[in-house]
């Protein structure tokens, strides 16, 4: 009797502070997101109006609120601009095209190695990228095997060379990427109902016919997903370009951060993150509305 | 070129310590620090005096150097000569080889050296131009010469330089020249001409070094300008065109600092714009199979400086350090291992001792006829600097000087009235060369930028 009163009264007073409850779970997050994210974008903001200082030293910059910085920063890094996109999207449709087949063969054909093969999935993850990324700069590289083979076969000419290229860039992206590709695709692939699959049989539809109007429409929310997790940090990406890049493949991400590193010029390198920032924002925005898949948003 | 290949490879093999390759990653470990730095103040920094005023609380050295820069025993994985002075002063020194490029140094320290916070280095060694700037914006400490008594070594043209008179901020850590390095099996004509570098059996192979005073210097000399005495912009612009030119042709395959030796190597590139030492040194460990040589056409003439930040608070031990460097045996020692210009007097004689042909050698201890091919850059002014650097690595200066060109009004010659001008916005700096009255025109925009300035005040 006793335990049963001291349950109600636990009871009552827990329901009692249901509604302060959620937000308590929310404070850490949201503190984290105010102190990590709203700040810092708070200062970015204010840093990429600011101009030189008159007489001073590189690195000085004082707050004149001139926002014809962004156009200045906009038209002399158009072309990165550019690149950034279709490269981190040529990233994405590579990538989707080599992990739908892995994800579904996983979902659907792995039998008892499944989890041997998402491990294997995830496995590169346990190096560090940077690493993974100067690995295929040797790999490709003059001392590496492929280079001498694919010259010995006649494939590549004597003075073609595999890093160094627009080439080498995307793969090194799409390959950097295929982990957040793949794991979406596998998560809702997986979450298929199996019997939608031997309905759509029953009523007569082939193999083919019901990937296109079952197996791909429920695996939707995985593409987007995917697509999302690989294409936004692909356009912001500049490790890549830097590793395995020349002059000529530069990303804006590499433009940044030259001009915040090397140039001291935070107003410009301020503007065009944001730009990069909103430019990201509203693809997104589109290609979320046209999937019309709201789970995300 | 009669300087060219002084060191055979069997002289070489003589040098005590030899080296492997030690990574050469650190480029790109400055990921992720971006929102941080976003987080720092932007405001200009209050100019203090050198100052002194830090506590010197002793305890373990930081000092953060280039890579390949110090003897280094690859057998013990040590330093010899750190080691030795550990021994005999008690002193502990961390050695760290995290500079690769000044700009990249400076990008990630100057945020903390603005708000006065400890950068985790006691000495710092920058080339000239940027040692220059740490100085004239206070971020050094004053050298207590009592406990640097071997600073009267230092070689008497080094002695007095114009960004540091007197050396009272900075002591030279070695000198050096930067010119053509190249692969001898696959070029066994070597490169002594830009042309050379940018033949086409060269393309796609070749890199230049981010050094922009380096790259641009050599170009600049190679079309017949004097980087010394003054330039114009249009004539920095023509070698800039020149180099742009290169670089979409896919000429280039990077612009790099340190970073370039490691392509050599594994020969993904076949000839460098790149510095003597580390060509020597290469070639030693490569069983001679690099070489260098100063351009025909001229090349340049640098230094790189010990200096103690602002934010250090082991003074003491870190002259000692310095001073401990400039003793005429260990400088040779070090001359020895890294194969740059000592700047130390009375090391020609200790590096007899160890070896009579380094001592030798032009590129070690040039001769004044090695001397008469280089030049230094001139200094140039923050806003130049800027500027330049801009339009060297600022990623296509074409369509920058296209949309500087399009707003381009010429509204007043400066020569109408000199008293007026004290600043040409960068934008201004950017015109064609074929435009003649372009260097004393105002654009618009500068005008813009002119009203703001007034409508906020003028800092300093």
């Amino acid at each position: 009797m006793a335990y049963l009163q001291s349950m109600a009264t636990r009871a009552s007073t827990f329901s009692g502070k249901k509604g302060r409850l959620p937000y308590l779970l929310l404070a850490p997050g949201l503190l984290w997101l105010f102190t990590f994210f709203v700040l810092p974008i708070i200062n970015l903001a204010g840093t990429s109006t600011q101009t030189p200082v008159i007489g001073g030293d590189t690195g000085q910059y004082v707050q004149t609120f001139r926002f014809a910085n962004y156009i200045d920063a906009f038209n002399a890094s158009r072309e990165q601009f550019a690149r950034s996109f279709i490269y981190a999207t040529l990233a994405t449709l590579l990538a989707l095209a080599i992990s739908y087949p892995l994800a579904y063969a996983i979902a659907f054909r792995s039998g008892k190695y499944k989890n041997l093969l998402l491990v294997l999935v995830i496995a590169p993850f346990f190096t560090s990228f940077l690493l993974r990324t100067v690995a295929w700069k040797q790999i490709l590289g003059e001392s590496g095997f492929v280079v001498p083979t694919l010259r010995a076969l006649h494939i590549i000419g004597p003075n073609t060379t595999l890093t160094a290229s627009a080439l080498a860039v995307v793969t090194g992206m799409t390959y950097n990427f295929l982990p957040f590709m793949t794991l979406p695709l596998y998560a809702s692939l997986e979450r298929i109902d199996p019997r939608t699959l031997e309905a759509s049989n029953d009523l007569y539809s082939n193999a083919f016919t019901t990937f296109r109007k079952v197996t791909f429409p429920l695996s939707m929310p995985g593409v987007v997903a995917g697509t999302l997790l690989t294409f936004i940090p692909a356009a912001g990406d500049y490790v890549n370009a830097a590793i395995l890049g020349n002059p000529n493949t530069t990303m804006l991400g590499n433009v940044i951060d030259s001009r915040f590193f090397r140039i001291v010029d935070y107003p410009t390198a301020a503007a065009l993150s944001f730009m990069l920032m909103a430019a990201i924002l509203i693809l997104v925005t589109l290609y979320i509305r046209k999937s019309g898949t709201d789970e995300l948003v | 070129m009669t300087t060219k290949n002084v060191l055979s490879p069997e002289t070489r093999e003589l040098i005590k310590a030899q080296v492997s390759r030690r990574g050469f990653i650190a480029g790109v470990g400055g990921l992720g620090t971006v929102g941080l730095l976003a987080a720092c103040g932007t405001k200009a920094a209050p100019k203090t005096a050198a100052s002194t005023a830090a506590a010197d609380t002793g305890g373990t050295v930081r000092w953060a150097n280039w890579t390949l820069y110090l003897d280094y025993d690859t057998a013990t994985k040590k330093y010899p000569t750190l080691e030795a002075f550990q021994k005999q002063s008690g002193i502990t020194v961390s050695y760290k080889e995290d500079v690769n490029d000044n700009d990249e140094f400076y990008g990630k320290v100057q945020g903390q050296l603005k708000l006065g916070q400890d950068i985790g280095y006691d000495i710092v060694t920058l080339t000239d131009w940027m040692a220059g700037r740490w100085i004239r914006l206070g971020y050094t400490q004053k050298l207590d010469a009592t406990n640097i008594p071997n600073k009267v070594n230092i070689l008497d043209k080094l002695a007095n330089v114009g960004f540091d008179p007197g050396r009272n901020n900075s002591l030279t850590w070695q000198t050096g020249f930067a010119g053509f390095g190249w692969n001898k099996q696959k070029l066994p004509k070597g490169i002594h001409t830009v042309e050379q570098l940018f033949a086409s059996e060269n393309k796609g192979k070749v890199e230049v070094l981010s050094e922009m005073r380096d790259t641009m210097g050599i170009i600049m000399q190679y079309q017949g300008v004097d980087i010394e005495s003054g330039f114009t912009e249009a004539q920095f612009m023509n070698a800039i065109d020149f180099l742009q030119k290169k670089i979409s042709d896919g000429f280039i395959r990077k612009v790099a600092g340190n970073s370039y030796k490691e392509d050599l190597i594994s020969g993904d590139a076949v000839a460098v714009i790149g510095w003597s030492g580390d060509m020597f040194q290469l070639s030693s460990e490569n069983a001679g199979k690099f070489d260098f040589a100063i351009p025909d056409s001229g090349g340049t003439l640098w230094s790189d400086n010990m200096m103690i930040p602002s934010t250090s608070t082991n003074k003491i031990n870190a002259e000692k350090v310095m001073n401990y460097y400039y003793e005429p045996e260990v400088a040779a020692q070090v001359a020895a291992y890294v194969n740059y210009i000592c700047p130390v007097k009375g090391a020609q004689a200790e590096m007899e001792k160890i070896d009579p042909k380094l001592a030798a050698s032009p590129y070690i201890f040039p001769t004044d006829e090695t001397l008469s091919k280089v030049k230094v850059f001139r200094s140039l002014t923050p806003a130049e600097e800027t500027t330049f650097s801009i339009l060297a690595w600022g990623f296509d200066p074409h369509a920058y000087h296209k949309d500087v060109w399009r707003f381009h009004r010429c509204r007043r010659s400066v020569t109408d009235d000199p008293g007026r001008i004290i600043f040409r916005s960068s934008r201004s700096l950017g015109l064609r060369q074929d435009d003649n009255s372009s260097n004393d025109c105002w654009t618009r925009r500068t005008y813009r930028w002119l009203n703001l300035y007034r409508r906020h005040g003028y800092n300093n």
